[in-house]
């Protein structure tokens, strides 16, 4: 084909993640963070890539959230993902289109996606970012990242291979305001592949028993192992409840089993943003901070007044969980029982 | 059947402690240990040796000192060790770790096939997870990132079922082999190792690659050099900064927690419909 790249302007790329046609919300804070970037790029433009099967309907969300045009390959191959189809897809348009940069969110399917990518067309990755900026100076992308379990941030830089590609964890940029009315460019791309070229398919899905998107969640009502047993998880539920909220945890508490793994808030977790992070017997280690620290609002309760999670906390009570919780409660749900 | 088991030696992070003066990482006195997924990688491959025979080789690019994570591997029942050690190795980022590793495998191919590839789910120093994805975009081989468990493997078609942890719940996935696993702590329960394994392990020495011999390496491709990332710069995370200590000695119970509830009031980030404003 001889179809002319009509514009040197530098693309900035964000892949639209999306599962069974319904697409994932860190696509639309990748975009966000792309606009960012586009304004200190003069000239460059932000675009997003789509694949799977009957997707095109996701294409005007992202005009919405800032991309102004949508690279779409449709193909029944790609549902649901498997890495060689996405990857085989993603990499094409790559060498065809040359980004500047391309951002992936840091889900299952964007780490396992990214780095097929990122070798497969040769260039560097940084994974898990917090912060995205353009150097002033270089005018490339400079990415940062905690690394040695959070105790270090470094900023990284790729210099000469193109695209500069990062991910990033669901939750840890902000969502942009959607515009309502937003028009965008869809490209259609062929895939070129055959079912016999994959070596996978997937037999079932066992669907996870509980769709907890802790993430999402306004307010989080959190325990650690200062709540001393599974039992008193009761109570933060009932607190999450007044709250309209949902229950997280620190490691220790999903290490002993008092809650499943889709609980952990941390590095090793989910990072989340509530706008109320409340800490209950939860010691603050910065695995565990990393995680929750761009809440807008937290309180922590602890019995030890030296905890570090004090350090991050806009208010904190020292004092025993099992007496402050209920009285939490009491006062939150105050009016309504006459008291 | 062949597995090889890629496993790397990592700062114990829980005691990982940065000089705040220069923002380096001080590792005098850290203790080092085998990447906790990796030996369950180790573990997985040494089932799968006791139930259809074969070997587990394992292998790690790292310094000198990586040979006490390699032989404690042969104590849990690998079979041979590889450590590729060289200073022009050094400084390598995701693509060039992923080379050096895809190149040695490789090289083990042209001796024999092997059957299964076994990756961590991520190393605890850089948390990536990308070495695994980019060993198996070199080999062309399929990759399951996140494997929780092998349902079935059958060594002579040549194929195995293998569970991946996706966000939706539970991925069963048929795959053909070689494949390249990348795998949680679910795979396999690590068991003690035994005394047999043990006492093999105190005479074996691990064999020592290099960039040059037994088989070169591609200059361009390792180290600084093949790496397209770089540190511009590192430093310690800005802490928050704290907020209002309220102690329930002084206050007492009931002011302390309308305080807090009025301070979260007045944050205007969530707004209680049936609450007095925290003074009942
Ligand atoms: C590689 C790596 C990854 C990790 N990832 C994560 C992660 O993702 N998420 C995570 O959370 N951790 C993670 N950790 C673990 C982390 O380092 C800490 O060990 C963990 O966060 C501590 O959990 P905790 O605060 O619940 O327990 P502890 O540190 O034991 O703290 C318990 C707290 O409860 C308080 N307490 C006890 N009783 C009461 C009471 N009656 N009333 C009030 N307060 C009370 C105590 O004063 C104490 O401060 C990771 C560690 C490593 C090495
Ligand atoms: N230097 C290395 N030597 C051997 N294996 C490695 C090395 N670095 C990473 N790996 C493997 O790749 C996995 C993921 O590492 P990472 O991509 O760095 O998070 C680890 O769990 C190891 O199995």
């Amino acid at each position: 084909m001889s179809e002319q790249i009509e514009t040197p302007a530098p693309r900035i790329w964000v892949f639209i993640e999306q599962e069974e046609g319904q697409p994932h919300p860190v696509s639309w804070e990748l975009l966000g963070a792309a606009a960012r970037l586009s304004a200190e790029l003069p000239g460059s433009v932000v675009e997003g890539v789509l694949l799977g099967h009957n997707v095109a309907g996701i294409a005007p969300q992202a005009y919405r959230y800032g991309a102004t045009r949508v690279y779409l390959i449709d193909d029944p191959l790609l549902e649901p993902y498997r890495n060689l189809p996405y990857g085989h897809g993603v990499s094409m348009l790559v060498t065809k289109y040359k980004p500047e940069i391309f951002l992936f969110g840091a889900t299952t399917l964007g780490r396992d996606l990214a780095g097929t990518i990122a070798t497969r067309v040769h260039t560097g990755l940084t994974a898990d970012c917090t912060e995205l900026t353009i150097d002033p100076k270089l005018k490339i992308l400079a990415a940062t990242r905690p690394t040695f379990g959070g105790n270090l941030m470094a900023t990284i830089l790729c210099r000469k291979h193109r695209p500069q590609m990062a991910t990033v964890r669901p939750r840890v940029l902000s969502m942009p305001e959607p515009l309502p009315a937003a028009e965008g460019e869809l490209l259609r791309e062929p895939l070129d592949l055959n079912e016999r070229d994959i070596p996978v398919r997937r037999l079932r899905l066992i669907p996870g028993k509980e769709q907890l998107n802790i993430e999402y969640a306004d307010v989080i009502v959190a325990g650690g192992r200062g709540m001393g047993g599974p039992k008193g998880f009761t109570l933060l539920e009932e607190l999450a409840e007044s709250l309209g909220g949902v229950v997280g945890a620190s490691r220790p508490v999903i290490d002993a089993g008092w809650l499943g793994h889709e609980h952990q808030v941390g590095q090793t977790g989910k990072t989340v943003r509530p706008k109320l992070y409340i800490a209950a017997g939860i010691s603050g280690a910065v695995q565990h901070t990393v995680g929750m620290s761009g809440s807008n609002f937290i309180l922590a309760i602890n019995s030890d007044p030296k905890a570090p999670i004090f350090q991050v906390a806009n208010a904190s009570i020292v004092g025993d969980l099992y007496k402050v919780i209920p009285e939490l409660i009491r006062q939150v749900k105050g009016t309504r029982n006459g008291q | 059947m062949h597995s090889v088991v890629a496993i790397k030696q990592v700062p114990d992070t829980s005691n990982v402690r940065i000089n705040p003066e220069t923002g380096t990482l001080i590792r005098e006195g850290v203790p080092t240990i085998i990447n906790p997924y990796d030996i369950h990688a180790v573990e997985m491959a040494v089932r799968i040796k006791e139930q259809f025979g074969g070997t587990v080789t394992v292998i790690s690019m790292g310094p000198p000192k990586a040979m006490e994570a390699l032989i404690e591997c042969v104590e849990q029942g690998a079979d041979r060790a590889i450590l590729i050690s060289d200073r022009r190795f050094g400084a390598a980022d995701t693509l060039a770790t992923s080379y050096v590793l895809a190149h040695t495998i490789e090289a083990l191919q042209k001796e024999g096939p092997v059957d299964l590839l076994l990756f961590g789910k991520q190393a605890i120093d850089g948390d990536t997870g990308q070495v695994g994805p980019g060993v198996a975009a070199r080999l062309q081989v399929p990759l399951l990132s996140n494997a929780v468990m092998i349902e079935s493997f059958d060594p002579v078609a040549r194929k195995a079922v293998i569970h991946r942890k996706i966000e939706q719940g539970v991925e069963v996935i048929e795959t053909s082999l070689p494949a390249l696993l990348t795998v949680e702590k679910e795979i396999a329960t690590v068991k003690r190792a035994a005394l047999s394994n043990v006492i093999n392990a105190a005479r074996y020495k691990p064999e020592l690659w290099t960039g040059d011999a037994p088989v070169p390496f591609d200059p361009e491709q390792i180290g600084i050099k093949g790496s397209p990332t770089i540190v511009g710069k590192a430093f310690t995370p800005t802490p928050r900064g704290a907020g209002a200590i309220l102690s329930v000695a002084e206050k007492g119970l009931r002011q302390t927690v309308a305080d807090a509830l009025a301070m979260i009031v007045q944050a205007n980030v969530v707004t209680f419909e049936h609450h007095n404003g925290g003074r009942s």
